[in-house]
């Protein structure tokens, strides 16, 4: 990392962090989703920026994430979110390996079908099984302890946009920091070897599935951690969390941020967040209006926010060196 | 002497289809073989078979006393035989130095190593570069490897094969694609980056039989899955039956 991208991060976190002292209570809390999803898709570009998987059904683990929550603190009373986090990390990887073992045989499109169909038929046994799930009303999450911390008497407002915003900022910062390792470690490498030409990652002693199922379990952590801190604001997990809407999200806002630049990801996830917010307040058909963005994204800039930043950085050193 | 691999009574068939016959053939060490013969004659069957990609229907191929009838590629870099294709393979969005060090890190055992930056580590650097310079490609390392020329891509695709340090490569028409002025050059560089890799044996699968006759200590012909003749270049260019057979006319040679 050069020490102008350094800069430039130190500032975005300096700004983030400094959020709720200029920013309304609502946006500050606008905020937290942002950077739920911002750790999700730091995983789900793992799968599909360095290793050329494009799972349609990657909402499951954001699901698995957030029903681990909700059981824990309702139903087993456990709060600690450190041990929730270890249980979501668990279950994650009691789901992905199995699910990973099938789907990482297969690349394009059969792939997104199988994680599609993997992301379905969860949200079928999360709307079913009402004893275990809630069925469609789901599970309450009460309120986590943070760092052993009991918060339970702060009001919700204040426990968002205090504690829990920078509790959610220091876990984005650590899963950051341990993804821009992953990538640039050796074992990185050879995801993008895999994705770039996966033949030719064979002959050069290239494990293939392995590191496609490394890269299917990796991202399926990231989700499920990111699942648990999206539904703490809310204080549900409801089925719709796996639906394949959600899946396809998650895929408009890696689009959206740019897929083939590490930080891309978590810019979709606030600029998703902050252009939905905008389209619900301006019109009712904010789901058209988003439509249109993903069309105009894909004709226009199919990399995304910062596949733009990068282009104009490389006119404006060009027009230097002239 | 013992052959560092061998072909016994190999024989493939793709459903009623026999590609290979009983095919039985040692390959030493020191030896440039190539493999030459008509389209459809079994050659690319052949390769496949003696790269462990396909196994065989029945017979078995050992590399340096070990059988490797089918054992994939993965597990065939890691016995030490590498393959470069006939059709350009790259990483196209990697650069020259990514791409020679993957080859290095698998060969390294170094994959799992997830605390330390590939391209920071001096060890993966340092070699990365030292097959680099063999081909020529030391000054475009920080290159994407899609920029490159179509003879760079080439010996990129070539060199990567080479950084696994293997005892036998196969080269699958290394000049295919490459002006005919520029194919003796690559040959050059190919041989003298054997000799300096330590690679016991080549194999080369070649239509170029002016190239076949200058740079091979032995050739083997297939024609409709057999062996048709396993001879050295000389004695095999005497044949002008043989010859015809192979390539339909005959051909004027040094």
């Amino acid at each position: 990392m050069n020490a102008r991208v350094k800069l430039t991060l130190l500032f975005c976190l300096g700004i983030l962090c400094a959020a709720p002292y200029f920013l309304s209570p609502y946006h500050t809390t606008l905020l937290l989703p942002a950077i739920a999803y911002g750790i999700i898709l730091l995983g789900f570009n793992l799968l599909f920026g360095y290793t050329g998987l494009l799972s349609f059904g990657h909402a499951l683990f954001v699901a698995v994430g957030a029903y681990t929550v909700a059981i824990l603190t309702s139903r087993l009373g456990i709060k600690n979110m450190e041990i929730i986090f270890l249980c979501a990390i668990g279950a994650s990887i009691v789901v992905a390996v199995p699910v990973g073992l099938i789907c990482v045989r297969y690349v394009r499109i059969f792939f997104g079908m199988l994680t599609l169909a993997f992301g379905m038929l969860f949200h079928s046994i999360l709307f079913k099984f009402y004893d275990l799930s809630g069925g469609d009303s789901g599970i309450q999450v009460v309120r986590p302890f943070l760092f052993g911390q009991d918060l339970s008497s702060m009001d919700k407002t204040s426990f968002l946009i205090g504690p829990f915003f920078y509790y959610s900022i220091i876990i984005l910062i650590i899963l950051g920091a341990l993804m821009w390792r992953i990538v640039h470690s050796p074992m990185g490498m050879h995801f993008r070897a895999i994705r770039d030409n996966s033949r030719k990652a064979e002959y050069l002693g290239i494990q293939v599935h392995r590191f496609r199922l490394i890269a299917f379990v990796i991202s399926a952590i990231y989700g499920a951690i990111g699942g648990a801190l999206l539904v703490i604001p809310v204080g549900l997990a409801d089925p719709e969390l796996a639906y394949w809407t959600h899946s396809g999200n998650i895929v408009f806002m890696t689009i959206l941020g740019g897929f083939n630049n590490f930080f891309g990801p978590i810019v979709g996830a606030f600029a998703f967040i902050g252009l939905k917010d905008q389209l619900v307040g301006l019109t009712q058909y904010w789901r058209f209006a988003l439509g249109i963005v993903l069309v105009m994204l894909v004709l226009l800039l199919p990399n995304g926010i910062m596949g733009l930043l990068q282009a104009k950085k490389r006119m404006a050193s060009q027009e230097k060196a002239q | 002497m013992t052959p560092i691999l061998e072909a016994k009574n190999v024989s493939k068939s793709y459903g009623v289809y026999q590609a290979l016959k009983n095919v039985s053939l040692k390959f030493f060490e020191g030896e440039t073989i190539s493999i030459v013969g008509p389209n459809g004659a079994g050659k690319t069957t052949f390769v496949n078979v003696l790269t462990g990609l396909l196994k065989p229907t029945e017979g078995d191929v050992d590399f340096c006393g070990k059988s490797i009838a089918g054992v994939g590629p993965v597990k065939l870099s890691q016995y030490g035989m590498a393959r470069a294709f006939q059709l350009v393979q790259i990483f196209p969005l990697m650069t020259v130095q990514e791409t020679i060090i993957s080859a290095v890190i698998s060969q390294t055992g170094s994959q799992y190593n997830f605390w330390s930056n590939a391209v920071a580590q001096k060890r993966l650097v340092d070699k990365a570069f030292e097959v680099a310079r063999i081909f020529n490609l030391d000054k475009k390392m920080s290159w994407q490897a899609s920029y490159l020329s179509q003879g760079e891509k080439k010996l990129l695709d070539i060199a990567s094969a080479f950084a696994l340090d293997p005892t036998v490569i196969l080269l699958d028409e290394p000049t295919s694609g490459i002006s005919t002025a520029d194919k003796r050059g690559i040959m050059d560089t190919l041989m003298e980056a054997a000799k300096l890799s330590g690679i016991k044996t080549i194999l080369l699968v070649e239509h170029d039989m002016e190239l076949v006759a200058e740079y091979s200590t032995r050739i083997v012909a297939l024609a409709e899955g057999k062996l048709l003749a396993d001879l050295p270049p000389k004695e095999f260019f005497a044949n002008a039956e043989l010859e015809a057979q192979i390539i339909g006319k005959r051909v004027s040679h040094a």
